[in-house]
């Protein structure tokens, strides 16, 4: 009876459950401190976001969200690159990446 | 008839007074006020003026002249041409039309003659008056000023071209009264003229603005036309409108003129320096005012009760002005208060209808007044700058010109036969006995003559007082300024000699009507005051015009006047003569010193408490109005709320915008979540709308689903129509358009109303709209 299971599974639980992630990453955005967790809460939004795009695709029957996603993901990755390296850098410069005490730019 | 010199008359002047003010100052403080700056500041200052009357006289005795005899020849028919010129229009809006134009005619020739004669030997006097002067080119400056803007008012050919020389002469006045602002007294002098001055020229304005409203126009040739002069007798507040526009252009007039109640600022201006005393104060911007009258005259002869007032207003003041001058011990205050007291003769004249007599007194004051001042700045100059005439006496050995020159303008204002004022006062008491046109009271004629022959014996009195402290007796100076009192240099006393000489002559031009004597003066005026058509065109207007007494009097009359007033002249000059021929009378001392004349005296003295009187009900008011305006609107209103308020409002914005503006990342991400939060929010409930076109018998709907996130998410819609108005979906028609956008039926299946309903496809909510259909052919409706 698994294929019953899964036939219960509809569009709305994918979801929900992209809801929940994007819910999470944006908390961690917003509540840590440390930038390497935002960082990393980030990449859970986006992630979220590359499950939605693709529950919409099957929901419509349109390929184009599955190469949307990989764009999705490309651009994540070069995000997370240039990301770290200014976490690093920032590291170095100050010795310490709390994201609170980085608030340079209101000048 | 036009010509293209004119402008140049009150040109010359403004030019000195532009060389002086900009220029001349710098070259004067450069040069550090040696002689060849001296030069030049006083070459371009008393040159200018020189030729502002040579070309005012050529243009007098040339084509002025010859319009005239052509006029005088002519039969005196009609009115004058006079000699005009429009340099520039100078305001056009709607209907008015104004020039900056000039127009020099009979009357405006005479007063352009005085003020250009007169002023030229006051700025010759004032290069020796004011030769030790630091601001010498500023003085000339403003003088040179003054003149030109004179010049405008005179020649103006319409009411604001007058008035820019108006204002004009007011602000000469002001910086020259307070020309010495160092010391806070003359500056408060000079700003009480100022202010006194707007207040008439307020009134004056207003009087202008009646002009206008109910002429159409402001150049003299409108206000004089036949359309003018019905105007003028239209009713208005219960009289006429000339009487309302010629009091309030009178008022005005009181204010320039210094005239009961606005009289107070001239006393006061004593405190210029002499020369301009007698150029502004006694030759010319004061009668600025008499000549506006004169000007007007087709305005005042259009009403009686205004004439009245113009009269009445002058016989007082000529009598209270004489009385205030009896116990003046200041030379110049002497001179001010017989200032005031002439002027009010000139009212009186101009009031009657006998603008001659009032344009007559108005010449030979000019000189003989102008005189008078020089004379004191002589004296006064000699006296170390004292001007106290308690402290002088027996100054005519050591002045011998000033004193035979002053000799000649006392004599010509106590009015002694043959001087010039004997003529001209008594054509102004012949025309106040004789003024009984339409509409004056039985009697005020001879009320005013009567109060203007008392005015005339208290100013032989009070002149005779003057001449006999200054000139008679021992002198009283001390030690000190005895040592030094000198005759003034011939700069000074050439001015005063050619003085002397026209208050002996001038009269002459105006002889009375006795024995065929011939009156140049009012041959000449006749031509261009009122309107010389009147005695054909509007008789009942001409009654109240008395060019001249004669026909009223006769000559035997006439004859009787002069030896009335002779007598006033004669008697008022007796009894000074004994009481102050030896100084300061013994007798009134003695009765001064206490009892009833005592009090008399000491209101006398202290001129009738006017000025405390305007102090208490006028100043005192509008200081504490001042005070609370103050208090209220500017430190409450403005400061408070307006300055404070506005500061207090940002500060608080700023520091909210600070607490946003922190530069955590944290706080700025959390804003973006509550406003994308408020953004799905406010979206949540689907939106539906559509159109029809109603064309060939068939109607096309075309849904419109709204913005918001379900619109944007779902591909598929769901709609269903209710077309023919009876509250579902589930006829045929209605079944075969479900879930299409555009629907097309024919007319007779569209019911009344339609409905359409939206299901949000993934929040499954619900929204419907209903519209009235209108089926009549070929419409398109139903846009929101």
């Amino acid at each position: 009876m698994v294929s019953s299971i899964y036939s219960q599974i509809t569009y709305g639980h994918f979801l929900v459950l992209a809801g929940v992630l994007f819910g999470i990453g944006l908390a961690g955005v917003i509540l840590r401190r440390n930038a390497l967790i935002v960082m990393m809460s980030i990449e859970l939004m986006l992630n979220a976001a590359n499950m939605t795009i693709l529950t919409f695709a099957r929901m419509h029957g349109d390929m184009r969200g599955h190469a949307l996603a990989f764009i999705v993901i490309a651009v994540a990755a070069a995000e997370a690159a240039v990301g770290l390296a200014i976490v690093v850098a920032v590291y170095r410069a100050r010795g310490h990446a709390d994201v609170d005490r980085l608030s340079t730019l209101r000048h | 008839m036009k010509t293209n010199l004119i402008f140049l008359i009150p040109l010359l002047p403004l030019l000195g007074a532009l060389f002086n003010l900009f220029l001349g100052r710098v070259i004067w403080r450069v040069a550090a006020g040696r002689d060849p700056s001296r030069r030049v500041v006083h070459f371009v200052a008393v040159g200018t003026v020189v030729a502002s009357f040579a070309v005012a006289l050529s243009l007098l005795v040339g084509p002025l002249f010859e319009l005239f005899w052509k006029w005088h020849q002519g039969g005196k028919s009609g009115l004058s041409e006079a000699l005009t010129q429009s340099v520039y229009t100078w305001i056009e809006v709607g209907n008015l039309k104004l020039d900056l134009a000039f127009r020099m005619d009979t009357l405006s020739g005479v007063m352009v003659m005085v003020v250009t004669f007169v002023g030229s030997l006051i700025h010759l006097y004032s290069t020796g008056y004011m030769a030790d002067e630091p601001r010498y080119a500023a003085y000339f400056g403003y003088l040179n000023l003054f003149t030109g803007a004179m010049l405008i008012l005179v020649l103006g050919d319409n009411l604001p071209v007058m008035f820019i020389g108006w204002e004009g002469v007011g602000l000469c006045s002001y910086l020259l009264i307070g020309f010495w602002f160092e010391n806070n007294q003359f500056a408060y002098a000079g700003r009480k003229a100022f202010v006194v001055n707007r207040i008439g020229d307020f009134a004056f304005l207003i009087g202008m603005f009646l002009l206008f409203q109910a002429v159409g126009g402001l150049d003299y040739e409108t206000l004089r036309s036949d359309a003018a002069m019905a105007a003028y007798r239209s009713p208005l507040w219960g009289e006429r409108l000339a009487f309302w526009a010629g009091l309030f252009l009178f008022i005005g007039a009181c204010g320039k003129s210094a005239q009961i109640p606005l009289y107070v600022w001239l006393p006061d201006a004593m405190a210029g320096p002499t020369p301009v005393s007698a150029l502004i104060h006694a030759a010319t911007m004061v009668t600025a005012g008499v000549y506006m009258v004169a000007r007007m005259s087709f305005l005042y002869a259009s009403s009686t009760a205004a004439m009245a007032v113009v009269a009445g207003v002058g016989a007082l003041t000529a009598l209270f002005a004489a009385i205030m001058a009896f116990a003046q011990t200041d030379f110049k205050k002497v001179l001010a208060y017989s200032t005031v007291s002439q002027l009010g003769f000139m009212f009186v004249g101009v009031g009657v209808g006998a603008y001659v007599a009032g344009i007559f007194h108005l010449v030979t004051h000019a000189f003989f007044k102008a005189g008078l001042f020089l004379a004191a700045g002589s004296v006064m100059h000699a006296m170390s700058g004292s001007g106290d005439i308690v402290k002088m006496g027996g100054l005519k050995k050591w002045l011998p010109w000033t004193h035979k020159t002053f000799v000649a303008y006392w004599l010509a204002i106590c009015g002694i036969i043959p001087f010039a004022g004997f003529f001209s006062k008594d054509e102004i008491l012949a025309g106040a006995w004789s003024a009984e046109g339409q509409g004056w009271l039985v009697g005020y004629g001879e009320l005013l003559w009567v109060v203007l022959t008392v005015a005339a014996l208290g100013t032989a009195f009070y002149m005779s007082r003057l001449y006999c402290l200054v000139f008679e007796g021992e002198c009283r100076a001390d030690d000190e300024t005895r040592s030094h009192i000198h005759e003034s240099p011939w700069s000074m006393t050439v001015p005063l000699a050619i003085l002397a000489v026209f208050s002996v002559g001038i009269g002459f031009i105006g002889l009375p009507h006795v024995g065929g004597l011939p009156n140049v003066l009012e041959s000449w005026l006749s031509a261009s005051i009122a309107r010389p058509d009147f005695h054909s065109t509007y008789p009942s207007i001409a009654e109240s015009l008395h060019l001249s007494a004669q026909n009223h009097l006769g000559e035997g009359g006439l004859l009787l006047f002069m030896a009335i007033a002779l007598v006033m002249g004669i008697a008022g000059i007796g009894a000074a003569w004994k009481l102050y021929r030896k100084g300061p009378s013994k007798l009134v001392a003695d009765k001064s010193a206490s009892g009833f004349a005592a009090r008399i005296y000491q209101v006398v003295y202290n001129k009738f408490y006017v000025d405390e009187l305007y102090d208490r009900i006028v100043v005192a008011p509008f200081r504490w109005a001042c005070q609370a305006l103050f208090d209220v609107v500017d430190k409450f209103v403005i400061d408070l709320i307006f300055v404070n308020g506005s500061a207090f409002v940002v500060g608080v914005v700023g520091r909210v915008a600070r607490w946003v503006q922190n530069g955590q990342v944290h706080r700025y991400l959390g804003l973006l979540v509550v406003g994308a939060g408020c953004i799905f929010y406010f979206t949540r409930e689907p939106t539906i709308d559509f159109s029809y076109t109603v064309s060939g018998g068939r109607v096309t709907f075309q849904a419109d689903i709204g913005a918001g996130p379900s619109a944007i998410m779902s591909k598929t819609t769901e709609l269903r129509w209710d077309f023919n108005g009876d509250g579902d979906s589930n006829d045929p028609e209605e079944q075969r358009f479900r879930n299409k956008t555009e629907a097309q039926l024919p007319i007779a299946d569209v019911g009344s109303q339609v409905t359409l309903w939206y299901t949000d496809p993934v929040f499954k909510s619900t929204a419907k709209t209903v519209k009235p259909v209108d089926k009549n052919s070929d419409r398109v409706g139903g846009e929101q």
